[in-house]
Parts: structure tokens; C-alpha cells; sequence
């Protein structure tokens, strides 16, 4: 490092010090760049590696559950579980006055 | 009793007597400033309180801001006991500026409402981003041909890095004499960039080539975004240990956002500490503009050379474009080598628009965000270097 302050410089010297402070920060970003490909690709590497070791395991057949008397065909939920879904069609019978049985629900979905 | 001697005193204790036409300009200056902050609202958040700054410090017998104190403290004569000692309110602020603390916490802050996704997802935006750096040394030369000294120089031409606090960072160290004039200079040219880009990016560009529409970059994962602070910062801080605060704070910030752990740390960071470190900068920076220093030839010298830094660096980042368009055959859209000038997102906004001007399908905006916030980091390497000759 140059410890010593340079005030007045020539235009020769200041020629010097901009090609060399361009060159410089060419060098870093050049340098930098590399280094953020190398790591893009050790990631994407990465990814794939663990893409491939996952293993989709077959779902065993559901058991075909005894449709509710009332229950016109299967509910469809989507990102509901059954305990919410349940609760939901339980308040939808409440505040609608009528026996649960006797609503049809066709399919609960949670809007984000 | 005398009446007339007792409204003499009143007068003559009185700030409208001991005014200069220095001071006079200096108030009118800060009302224009002013004026093209709040209405014409040119970086507004920076311009008003550089300009209220301004007002307070060109007071007469306010004794807000004592030049002659720092020039001492610049000297050598005095320390940091004397400035808490004998200075106003607004020399107190300035010590903010003065260690550097108020740049390094915007940088925070400004790492922290940075996406490096765009970036990381094309990383030959970097060179762009180089490209864009030319206006600093060219400038810096300019400077030296119109009798600027080496630090004076070097403080004048990072304003062609299109960002306030590298070059209030650079200028409060090497040279704090020009620091007023060089940062309404910045900030006002950074507000102008929607003037002064098109003509050049019009200039050097075919239809042709901005009508290019480029591809989709891939994803980037959240691994990859908490990585690159932490690599940037080892990297670059070890090429070049002046660049070390900047980038420090920049990449200290940017983590915070993307860790997804501290988002407490990242929302303080992106907004109460940014608003209180711009208010005390700000009118920290007004503060030293003071009429017998700021009405000075070198205020016009520094004006100018600050609009060529300006251009230069965006005919610079289209250049290295227009060769990368050509190397990949055609792959690049030049226009996006003007985002590497580091006003974000202004610069990124621009190239966009220019390319939706030649084909009104083309969203150049998220391809124009990886030179915008290269050239983040390149100014930060210039000042670094630059303090390393002249520091």
C-alpha cells in the first residue's frame, strides 16, 4: 500500500493511475464473476444430485371409505386437511340452519 | 435610555448585519435546491435535506458549522475533543460523515433492499457493471488536466459511479473541501438519468440491437443468495482492504434480507436506519456549503466533469454491451449495458423503457437489474483503489 500522499500528480502519472484503477476494477468484477459461475454451477450441480435421490413412493390404495348418507360423491380438498374441512362444513350447516346431511359439499379449497 | 442605541445593538447582533453576498447566494442556492427537490422531487429523500443543510450552514452568526475547525482537524491541528468542544450542532453531525459511519449504514441499508438475484443469474452482467466504471477514470484524468489535485481528482471522478455514498465516502477522506459540491452534483445527475442516458443509448445503438428480447435467466435458490454476500465480501475485501467497509456493510445487509432468519435486522436496516443515517447525512453534506468554499470556479469545473463522468460511464457500459451482443451473436441487448451506471433502479427503468420504445414487447427490466447491481459493487472497487493510491 502507499503510504505516502500524493497531492500533485502529472498528467503522464494520472494516465497511469486511471488505466490502472479501470484494469483494477475490470479485474475484481472479472474475477468475482467467475467466482459466482463456479458457484452457480456447484449448485445446480447440487440440485440435480438431489433430484435424482428422491424417491416417489407409491401410495397404497385408499380404502374406499362408506359414502355419508347425504353425500352426493367424494369431497375434494384442496390444501385442506380433513379435520379443517370438517369444522368448516360443520359451521357452514350451523349458520345455514340445516342438518349437515343434507348439504352437498362439493370441495374446500384454501385461497392464499 | 437610549432607544436608538438599543435597536442599533439589536441590529448590529443581528444575522441581517453581518451578512456577505456569499451568505445571500448561498440562501438562494439552498431555495432552488430545495425547489427541484420538493417539486420537481430530484431525489427528494437526499436533495432536501442537502439543501435545508445548505440554508442552516450559510446563516450568518448561527454558528451551526465551523469550516474553519475541520480545516484545522484536516491539518492536524486539532482533534475530535476540540470539534465536541467549540463546534455547533451541525459539526457534530459532520463527524458522522467525517469516519465515514453514515455512507458505510446507507450501503447497509442499501444491501439490504438489494435483490442480487438478477445478478447471480447471469454473472456476465459483472462485466457490464465494469464497463460502466469508465466515466470514474476518465473523469479522474479530466479533473487533472483542469488542475485538480490527485485526491480532488479522485473524489471528482467516482461521481461517474453514480453513487452517493461511495463518493461521499471517498470525497469526506480525500478530499472534504469539495464534498458539498460533489454530492449535489451526484444526486442531481443520478435524478437526471432519465435525460441523460436516452440520447447516448439512441446514439450507440441500432434498432436492431434494441429490439433484441433476451432470454429468461434461470432460477436462483435461496442457498446461492446468502452465499454471495458472504464470498463477495471475503473476496473483494482481501483483493482490496479499502473496499472492505463499503462492501462489508453492503454484503452485511443483503444477508440480513436473504437468511430469512433476521428479517427483524433487514427491515431496520432497509427503513428506520436508512431514514435517520439520510437525515443526518444529508444535512451534514448541506452543511458543508459553504459560501467562500462552494462559489468557487472549482464548483463549475466540478459540475461539468461531473455530467461527463456521468455519460461516459453510460457510453462505456454500452460499449462492452454492443460487444457482447456481437460475441454471443446477437443474444445480448446492448441497452442493458447503460444499467451498469449504479443509479438503482433508475438505470435498470431506462434501459427497459428504450427497449420497449424499439419493440414494445420486450421486458429488458429483470436482465437490466444484473449490471445495475454490479455496478453497486464496481464504484466501491474504484474508491477502494483510489484510497489505497491516494489515501
Amino acid at each position: 500500500m502507499i503510504l505516502t500522499k500524493i497531492n500533485e500528480i502529472t498528467l503522464g502519472e494520472a494516465g497511469v493511475y486511471g488505466l490502472l484503477g479501470y484494469g483494477m476494477v475490470f479485474l475484481g468484477l472479472v474475477l468475482l464473476m467467475f467466482l459466482v459461475m463456479i458457484l452457480g454451477k456447484a449448485f445446480m450441480v447440487a440440485e440435480k444430485k438431489a433430484a435424482k435421490k428422491t424417491v416417489v413412493e407409491e401410495t397404497p390404495a385408499e380404502e374406499v371409505k362408506p359414502v355419508a348418507p347425504g353425500a352426493a360423491g367424494q369431497l375434494s380438498l384442496n390444501n385442506v386437511d380433513p379435520k379443517t374441512a370438517a369444522m368448516l362444513m360443520a359451521i357452514v350447516a350451523d349458520k345455514l340452519q340445516k342438518p349437515i346431511n343434507e348439504l352437498r359439499f362439493i370441495s374446500v379449497k384454501e385461497v392464499e | 435610555m437610549n432607544i436608538g442605541q438599543i435597536l442599533l445593538n439589536l441590529w448590529n447582533a443581528s444575522g441581517f448585519a453581518a451578512m456577505t453576498w456569499q451568505n445571500g447566494v448561498m440562501l438562494i442556492i439552498g431555495c432552488v435546491l430545495l425547489y427541484l427537490a420538493i417539486v420537481k422531487k430530484f431525489e427528494p429523500l437526499l436533495l432536501c435535506g442537502i439543501a435545508f443543510g445548505c440554508i442552516l450552514t450559510n446563516l450568518p452568526m448561527a454558528n451551526l458549522y465551523h469550516q474553519e475547525l475541520w480545516t484545522a482537524f484536516m491539518n492536524k491541528e486539532i482533534g475530535y475533543g476540540e470539534i465536541l468542544k467549540n463546534g455547533g450542532l451541525l459539526d457534530f453531525f459532520y463527524i458522522g460523515v467525517k469516519t465515514s459511519i453514515y455512507p458505510c449504514l446507507i450501503f447497509m441499508g442499501v444491501g439490504a433492499m438489494t435483490d442480487f438475484g438478477p445478478l447471480l443469474s447471469y454473472p456476465k452482467s459483472l462485466l457490464l457493471g465494469a464497463a460502466a466504471q469508465m466515466g470514474v477514470f476518465v473523469a479522474f484524468f479530466g479533473a487533472v488536466v483542469l488542475g485538480f489535485t490527485g485526491p480532488q481528482a479522485a473524489s471528482i471522478g467516482i461521481i461517474g459511479g453514480a453513487d452517493g455514498p461511495t463518493a461521499i465516502f471517498l470525497t469526506s477522506k480525500l478530499a472534504p473541501e469539495l464534498l458539498g459540491a460533489i454530492a449535489v452534483a451526484a444526486y442531481s445527475y443520478m435524478a437526471l438519468i432519465p435525460l441523460i442516458q436516452p440520447p447516448f443509448m439512441k446514439l450507440l445503438t441500432t434498432k436492431k440491437e434494441r429490439e433484441i428480447k433476451m432470454e429468461q435467466t434461470r432460477k436462483v435458490s435461496k442457498a446461492e443468495k446468502i452465499i454471495f454476500p458472504i464470498a463477495v465480501t471475503l473476496f473483494v475485501a482481501l483483493l482490496l482492504p479499502d473496499t472492505a467497509p463499503l462492501i462489508g456493510c453492503l454484503m452485511l445487509g443483503n444477508l440480513a434480507k436473504e437468511t430469512g432468519v433476521t428479517d427483524r435486522l433487514s427491515d431496520t436496516m432497509q427503513n428506520a436506519l436508512m431514514n435517520i443515517v439520510t437525515i443526518l447525512l444529508s444535512v451534514s453534506v448541506g452543511a458543508t456549503m459553504v459560501g467562500t468554499t462552494f462559489l468557487t470556479g472549482e464548483t463549475l469545473k466540478i459540475v461539468v466533469l461531473g455530467v461527463c463522468a456521468f455519460i461516459l460511464s453510460t457510453v462505456g457500459g454500452l460499449l462492452v454491451g454492443k460487444l457482447m451482443c456481437w460475441l454471443t451473436k446477437g443474444k445480448i441487448n446492448p441497452l442493458i449495458g447503460s444499467a451498469g451506471v449504479s443509479a438503482v433502479p433508475m438505470a435498470a427503468r431506462v434501459a427497459n423503457l428504450e427497449g420497449q420504445k424499439a419493440n414494445p414487447s420486450n421486458f429488458l427490466l429483470m436482465h437490466a437489474m444484473g449490471p445495475n447491481v454490479a455496478g453497486v459493487i464496481g464504484p466501491a472497487i474504484a474508491a477502494g483503489f483510489l484510497l489505497n493510491i491516494f489515501g
